[in-house]
């Protein structure tokens, strides 16, 4: 399916469109008013962006004593340079965590997701299934989505594409829920279905909300609880974790938590925030057996030495979603990628290659993302660098090659810039009906489907000033 | 800081206007006439290059830049842009344009530092009463004002042209609900993803359609043009006009 096909399809689903609409508004008005509570927010931010800019600018030393520091403490550490590597590893781990299950109960591997992106970018899911082991999403809108064969619409909520009605409809069809649209009894369901899975799972995973590299601790941001029995219930816990979601220390981790509840779920806090450092040590009651931790790069190194560096600065909120009056239109599918969105039109090809710089073009430019990503990322440039990409690998159609082309040379001089506006008037003179232009012809159709186009003046301004000029 | 002295200002007129909205340039003239402030029009200005850059076709653009430039360059007086737009291209674009090419990037910063939106040029710049800026308009009509995201954001002009409107005679301001939402414009964005940037604009006129005003005042002729567009499609008798027209209107032609 081409992007347009699938910007089409969203554009007329008229339960999308209400999804995506609720979620907007609830969400602007909820970070909006949080943000209100945060004194020196402006400062914060900039805190938070330095921080970032700090990790990144030496990101191999702070991997380093991150990697140091997780071993110190009894954990393992694998490089994974891209998806397959790092799934090969997950895949390992999960068949040799089931074959030394208790009781040696048989039974394919089962492993308990805790929500992760990084997780859907190396499609861990289809890998695991793939080797006949079963992954079972703990996160509910991940559990949502996963039951009904889709993918996540969303970096932070991943079922925003659906309204409490369709997931009543799906509870109903696959477990004999009675049909409610109270949100309560509809988690209790999937409570209920979920809790079997974390006491039989042979390997926990979770993603990686920030990775502090003075200690090797791991901060996991989550709202359900899901999270920490992922981490702590199964033998073998696993995360996986982009190598650019470092910082350097506790005290930046306390500024960025000031940020990324705020951006992301309009909270002061979550609900839950786990600091894992290490697996169980002797004597404590919780926790796994084993910790390991699988550092991805899969483009990220690449993207650092590049244009589009500033985009591994996400912190993965999702805020410029939730303002992008684009995505409020086409939701997260419609891009056909892991990362959509402002920040993943930029993310996508700077991670995965220039398949992805046509996502770039779907943007006004108004500039919301700019405005409200906690540390002040200018995607709004970053997709302007994707398009010149996009130009200088000649994916634009003819059309918009030829008609760019011919623009550059009409407007480079005063000469022809004047006979194109003499053609332009007498074109839109003979299209014009009442005065305004009702059908043009392709490509620009595109804008007449919706939009009467004026006629050009047959006096322009520069004739007029003229006229001025010369009179006494 | 004392109000800056200035006597005279180079107009750029902007391709759009130029060639779509003259009487809009006559009205942005006669209000500089009507404020002593000389008004020169360099005429070899083309198109200052945005869809171009806009576009990622940025060769094109460099070249438009640089022909702006030294049409610009031939007088100190400081640049007026009749649109928030093409000021910021010419603000930001261009030396993101020159990032690696110093001489022409020291001469787009030299310019930026002198080029400026309009209702910014007015207010935050000679800091003028807007009550001695629209005396003598007067245009009695319930008016609402489209706050268009590169004078907005591109340029952190906040309310310069808000406060401008109020001051005109027998207008009533209604507040336009989710006035920072972009129309849908987006120049090329409007051609190439047509049907999202209607969609934009579906939701930009239920909220114009929301105010019950009869006019929309904006800053950018793109934005207007756009708006315009769809309320000429759904044969609504709401217009679109730019500043410089209300805080003339009622004066008879200029």
């Amino acid at each position: 399916m081409t992007f347009q096909t699938r910007i089409t399809k969203a554009l007329n689903n008229p339960t999308l469109q209400i999804a995506l609409d609720r979620n907007s508004e609830r969400r602007i008005t909820g970070r909006n008013a949080v943000f209100a509570t945060l004194p020196d927010a402006e400062a914060v931010r900039d805190r938070g962006r330095a921080i970032r800019i700090e990790a990144l600018s030496h990101l191999d030393q702070y991997l380093d004593q991150f990697a140091t520091n997780v071993e110190a403490r009894g954990g393992h550490v694998h490089w994974a340079a891209d998806a397959a590597e790092a799934r090969e590893v997950v895949l390992r781990l999960a068949r040799e965590s089931a074959a030394r299950r208790p009781g040696g109960q048989s039974g394919p591997p089962i492993v308990a997701k805790g929500k992760s992106m990084v997780s859907e970018e190396i499609e861990l899911n289809h890998a695991l299934e793939a080797a006949g082991m079963k992954a079972v999403e703990t996160d509910l809108g991940e559990f949502i989505v996963q039951l009904r064969g889709e993918t996540p619409s969303h970096l932070i909520t991943p079922a925003v594409h659906l309204r409490r009605e369709d997931v009543s409809d799906l509870f109903h069809q696959q477990f004999g829920m009675e049909q409610t649209l109270d949100v309560a009894q509809m988690t209790a369901v999937a409570r209920a279905e979920l809790r079997r899975t974390f006491f039989t799972a042979d390997l926990g995973l979770s993603g990686v909300n920030f990775g502090v590299a003075e200690t090797g601790t791991m901060a996991l941001v989550t709202n359900e609880g899901n999270g920490r029995l992922c981490t702590t219930v199964p033998r073998v816990h696993v995360a996986l974790m982009g190598i650019e979601r470092l910082v350097p220390t506790l005290v930046d981790l306390e500024v960025m938590m000031r940020l990324l509840p705020r951006s992301a779920t309009a909270q002061k806090l979550s609900t839950y925030v786990s600091l894992l450092s290490g697996p169980r040590r002797p004597g404590e009651p919780d926790g796994p057996e084993e910790l390991h931790v699988v550092l991805l790069d899969n483009g990220r190194s690449r993207a650092l030495g590049g244009e589009l560096a500033e985009s591994l600065l996400c912190i993965r909120c999702g805020a410029c979603l939730n303002v992008c009056p684009v995505f409020r239109e086409i939701g997260g599918h419609a891009y056909g990628a892991v990362y959509g969105g402002p920040i993943g039109s930029v993310v996508s090809p700077a991670l995965f290659g220039s398949e992805f710089d046509e996502l770039a073009n779907a943007s006004s430019l108004c500039g919301a993302c700019r405005d409200v990503c906690p540390v002040r990322i200018d995607i709004p440039t970053m997709l302007l660098t994707v398009r010149a990409q996009y130009v200088e690998t000649g994916q634009p159609p003819a059309w918009m090659k030829i008609g760019m082309t011919g623009w550059g040379w009409a407007m480079a001089g005063t000469t022809r810039y004047r006979l194109a506006q003499k053609f332009a008037a007498l074109g839109t003179r003979l299209l014009a009906q009442g005065g305004r232009v009702r059908r043009l012809p392709p490509p620009l159709d595109a804008w007449t489907r919706r939009r009467d186009f004026p006629v050009f003046a047959s006096r322009t301004f520069r004739d007029r000033w003229r006229e001025r000029r010369q009179k006494p | 800081m004392p109000t800056p002295q200035i006597d005279s200002v180079q107009l750029c007129i902007t391709c759009i206007v130029d060639s779509l909205f003259p009487e809009v340039g006559e009205a942005v003239v006669a209000v500089f006439d009507r404020l002593g402030i000389d008004v020169t029009f360099p005429e070899a200005q083309t198109c200052c290059g945005q869809p171009g850059y806009n576009g990622g076709f940025r060769s094109e653009a460099r070249r438009l830049a640089l022909h702006t430039m030294s049409v610009f360059e031939a007088s100190p007086a400081p640049v007026v842009v009749p649109s928030g737009s093409c000021a910021a291209m010419m603000i930001h674009g261009y030396a993101d344009l020159f990032q690696d090419d110093p001489p022409n990037l020291a001469r787009a910063r030299a310019l930026a530092a002198r080029t400026y939106e309009f209702s910014q040029f007015l207010v935050d710049v000679l800091r003028l009463p807007p009550a001695a800026v629209a005396a003598g308009a007067r245009l009695d009509e319930k008016v609402t004002f489209h706050t268009s995201c590169h004078l907005l954001r591109g340029l952190g002009v906040k309310d310069a042209g808000q406060k401008l409107l109020a001051a005109v005679d027998g207008v009533q301001v209604a507040p336009l609900p989710d006035a920072q939402q972009c129309c849908g414009f987006g120049g090329l964005f409007a051609i190439k993803h047509g049907d999202i940037s209607s969609a934009m604009l579906d939701a930009k006129l239920a909220a114009v359609r929301a105010t019950g005003a009869t006019t929309v005042v904006a800053c950018d002729m793109s934005c207007l043009m756009h708006m315009q567009g769809g309320l000429s499609r759904d044969n609504s008798a709401v217009r679109c006009r730019h500043l410089a027209e209300v805080l003339t209107a009622g004066q008879g032609p200029a």
